[in-house]
């Protein structure tokens, strides 16, 4: 479970993310929209504990992250939107190393790593080292990283980018998965199919205030009218003043 | 039929405009990120810009105050003596310049690679439609902006210590950059082609194999330059057979065919009143010549090596027997920390970046030994006393060594788990760990490398038993906290998006920490000095010595030292805590 509580963060005189309040229950796959700066990865790098809050409380799996970081982070899996990870170590070095982080080692975690490289067809490049991997299989790595300890929570910052259509598809299965054993995912994505499909509950946030959340079916009442979600997003975030094409092209 | 129209001319230029003929972007334009960065973030960008530039400026003034100030008393000094006075003054200028070839040479071939063959920029500017020449001139010029930073920094307090000493006059100050610029490309150009030639040959990524050719060949060549020139005979003019020999090695020069000599030539016979213009003719037709040489290397063999560069030298590495028996000594201490070591070590030993620097360490080690070897320590007029007070002069020398090592190897960690923290950040790692396993990582080599420096050396010199103990503790002690000092000022001073690992310890942070290790090295061996003079005085005497002034001195150099290795650590946990990225 995820419970954010007036969750703000500033930056300056700037406010990233304005008092959000949330709870994302066990065994939900919840998703989080908005327009490019609207605030989502500041704050799942803040539920991540990476950025601290200027105020209000995170809680993981019930423990409060602020007075307890340590036991909240090891219930958390964290997969970053940038896959920068040590390009000198090997895909399955890099898994034990994440695994260690966690206290975790040993004959479990060795199988469980060789598992999540075979899922994501990785297996023959477990020896290779990151530096030769593509992005889309550093994407993969950093995915079965934040797997290999089984985390109660898992939080992650646009999970598709760089994924091909078959990673993409075992992802979708995977999180699905994870959620239907009681498990819980917050994520932030601009695929809007990928949220349709695949989350049970969406917030769209927008100059770091949540705008609307709920179920989709929510989410088209409260956007009058119908449709998509596309159309909904179009809607609740007021993008749809699009300029004239050929006057910028022509520009 | 008329919507169809406007999609195709979105979709199409309109070629009904004028098409200018195309032009390669200039030089300048080339060069522009890399001048809008520097001006755009001086000295990293982080909060209190403005006082860490004060504090820059400071450290640099002091440092000239100070270089200035020796090399002014000691060219007064020489003016003093007649005849051989001016002939001593060019030799050590001679040597100030053969001394910064070398070490230029070997940062331009080092710093090449990065610049021509593995930045990241080299992907938009390959791509680009950006002539060979022009790319040669930008990426050369960027070499040679990086390298020699440091050399022009250390060159200016000399040569105008020399201008004030010899009267050069209003003028001098232009002979001097005519003399200094032409210097600088020379080298730049040598350095930038051997790597192109060496990328050619091997693939870039393959360095390990280049770099440790480059390490035993110049290592072997400093060794060479150091036995040719043969410095500690200069210090005794009473080992020559007769004056005239003496003055007659002074009046010849070192290697006349070294840029480096005509530097030196050129600078000191305007200095003489005697000019001369064939030593600058010399300087100038050389790097243009060398510039042309290298651009017409490059033209040639750029896009062959740039290509090569891109292949990956290694993909499967296996874990080592040394990683599986520290994984093993580790396994007792927790899986955590055994796993943080063995990372840190693997990223070591596989970023060619990182451990090339063993190069410059190797160069040092070299040098200092040489050094030590070659000292005039046995023969008359040398006293018991400065016998035993020499081997105090290694310690100090030795920290120097130490200090620069722990600037390339520690200091560099935290900025390099820049791109990292994510995962570090997210995971239920203390920060306290993730230092102090840097700190053992780092301390344990260089504790096995310092000892054995100041072990060897003090067999060299003949140092009594007394003399080694306590060289072997204080290097021990200092060892600790100037691996302290490192790690702490690596987390205070951090540089997370550097491209080359080798540029973080020339930022500001690396210069802070030489102040801070050199006013370290300086406090305990003026603690020291005082119980081991009395100690020293008292042998020779046959009394005892204070045991008060032994405890205190001693006892107050184990306090500071470790002071210096935990307050640091524990402002960098602090830090660390409250970076957010």
């Amino acid at each position: 479970m995820i419970e954010l509580r007036n969750l703000k963060k500033n930056y300056g005189s700037f406010t990233a993310v304005d008092s959000i309040n949330l709870t994302v229950p066990d065994g939900e796959l919840f998703g989080f929209l908005g327009p490019n700066g609207a605030g989502k990865t500041t704050t799942l790098r803040m539920i991540a504990g990476i950025l601290q809050p200027t105020s209000g409380t995170i809680h993981l799996a019930g423990i409060d992250l602020a007075e307890n970081p340590l036991k909240a982070k090891a219930k958390l899996g964290f997969i970053p939107d940038r896959p920068f990870i040590y390009e000198k170590l090997t895909g399955a070095e890099f898994l034990r190393f994440v695994a260690g982080l966690y206290g975790q080692d040993g004959d479990k975690v060795e199988h469980r790593g060789r598992e999540l490289m075979a899922l994501f067809d990785l297996e023959e490049w477990a020896d290779e080292l990151v530096e030769s991997y593509s992005h889309g299989m550093r994407q993969k790595l950093i995915i079965s990283s934040a797997f290999i300890h089984r985390p109660e929570v898992i939080v992650v910052d646009e999970p598709m980018v760089g994924l091909d259509p078959k990673a993409a598809r075992i992802l979708k299965d995977l999180f699905r998965e994870y959620v239907r054993r009681g498990h819980t995912i917050m994520m932030s994505t601009h695929t809007l199919e990928v949220a349709e499909t695949l989350c049970d509950r969406i917030a769209i946030i927008q100059h770091g205030k949540i705008r609307a959340v709920g179920t989709i079916q929510d989410l088209r009442a409260e956007a009058t009218g119908g449709g998509g979600l596309e159309e909904i997003f179009l809607k609740l975030t007021g993008e749809r003043a699009a300029r004239e094409t050929m006057d910028v092209l022509d520009a | 039929m008329s919507s169809m129209h406007s999609a195709l001319a979105v979709l199409t230029p309109r070629m009904t405009r004028a098409v200018k003929p195309f032009e390669s972007p200039s030089l300048m334009h080339l060069l522009s990120p890399k001048w809008l960065s520097a001006k755009a973030r001086p000295l990293g960008k982080t909060e209190n810009k403005a006082g860490r530039l004060v504090l820059f400026f400071i450290v640099g003034a002091v440092f000239w105050v100070f270089v200035f100030g020796l090399l002014y008393r000691l060219l007064k000094y020489f003016r003093g003596i007649p005849e051989i006075g001016a002939l001593l003054a060019a030799k050590l200028l001679g040597l100030m310049f053969i001394s910064l070839f070398g070490i230029l040479i070997l940062s331009y071939v080092v710093t090449a690679l990065s610049s021509f063959f593995l930045a990241k920029d080299l992907d938009l500017l390959v791509a680009a439609p950006v002539d060979w020449l022009r790319l040669y001139g930008a990426k050369l010029l960027e070499t040679t902006g990086h390298s020699s930073w440091m050399v022009v920094l250390v060159a200016t307090p000399v040569l105008t210590a020399y201008g004030i000493v010899y009267g050069g006059g209003l003028l001098y100050p232009i002979v001097a950059i005519a003399a200094v610029v032409p210097f600088l490309f020379i080298p730049a150009a040598i350095g930038s082609s051997i790597t192109l030639l060496l990328v050619n040959i091997f693939p870039a990524r393959r360095t390990r194999d280049i770099l440790s050719v480059i390490a035993v060949l110049t290592a072997a060549g400093l060794v060479l330059i150091f036995r040719l020139i043969r410095p500690e005979r200069l210090a005794r003019p009473e080992g020559f057979r007769s004056l005239v020999e003496f003055i007659s090695l002074l009046r010849g020069p070192t290697s006349p065919w070294l840029p480096s000599e005509w530097a030196a030539q050129g600078i000191m016979t305007w200095l003489r009143d005697e000019p001369e213009l064939l030593s600058f003719y010399l300087l100038w037709s050389t790097a243009a010549a060398l510039v042309v040489f290298g651009a017409l290397l490059h033209r040639w063999l750029y896009t062959r090596g740039f290509t090569k560069a891109q292949e990956s030298g290694e993909r499967f590495v296996r874990n080592g027997r040394l990683g599986k028996a520290v994984g093993r000594l580790l396994t007792p201490w927790g899986v955590m920390r055994r796993e943080l070591v063995l990372k840190e070590m693997r990223l070591f030993f596989r970023d060619t970046t990182q451990w090339s620097q063993l190069i410059l360490l190797t160069v040092l080690v070299v040098v200092y030994v040489f050094n030590i070897k070659f000292l005039p320590l046995r023969g008359e007029g040398i006293t018991f006393f400065l016998a035993n007070v020499i081997p105090f002069v290694n310690l100090v020398l030795a920290g120097f060594v130490l200090a620069s090592i722990a600037a390339r190897f520690i200091f560099p960690g935290i900025s390099l788990e820049g791109r990292t923290l994510w995962l570090l950040r997210s995971s239920p790692l203390e920060m306290e760990e993730l230092l102090w396993s840097k700190f053992w990582v780092g301390t344990i080599p260089l504790l096995g490398l310092a000892v054995g420096l100041v072990f060897a050396t003090d067999v060299l010199l003949q140092v009594s038993g007394f003399m080694m103990t306590v060289s072997i503790f204080t290097i021990t002690m200092m060892t600790f906290a100037i691996a302290g000092l490192a790690l702490g000022f690596g987390a205070l001073f951090p540089k997370f998006n550097t491209e080359n690992a080798a540029q973080i310890p020339t930022s500001f942070g690396g210069l802070v920490l030489m102040m801070a290790s050199v006013v370290l090295i300086g406090l305990v061996i003026v603690l020291e000095a005082r119980p081991v003079y009395q100690y020293v005085g008292a042998r020779l005497l046959h009394a005892d010595p204070d045991p008060w002034a032994m405890l205190f001195g001693f006892g107050g150099a184990v306090l500071l030292s470790l002071a210096a290795t935990f307050i640091p650590i524990r402002i960098a946990v602090r830090r660390m805590g409250e970076l957010e990225r």
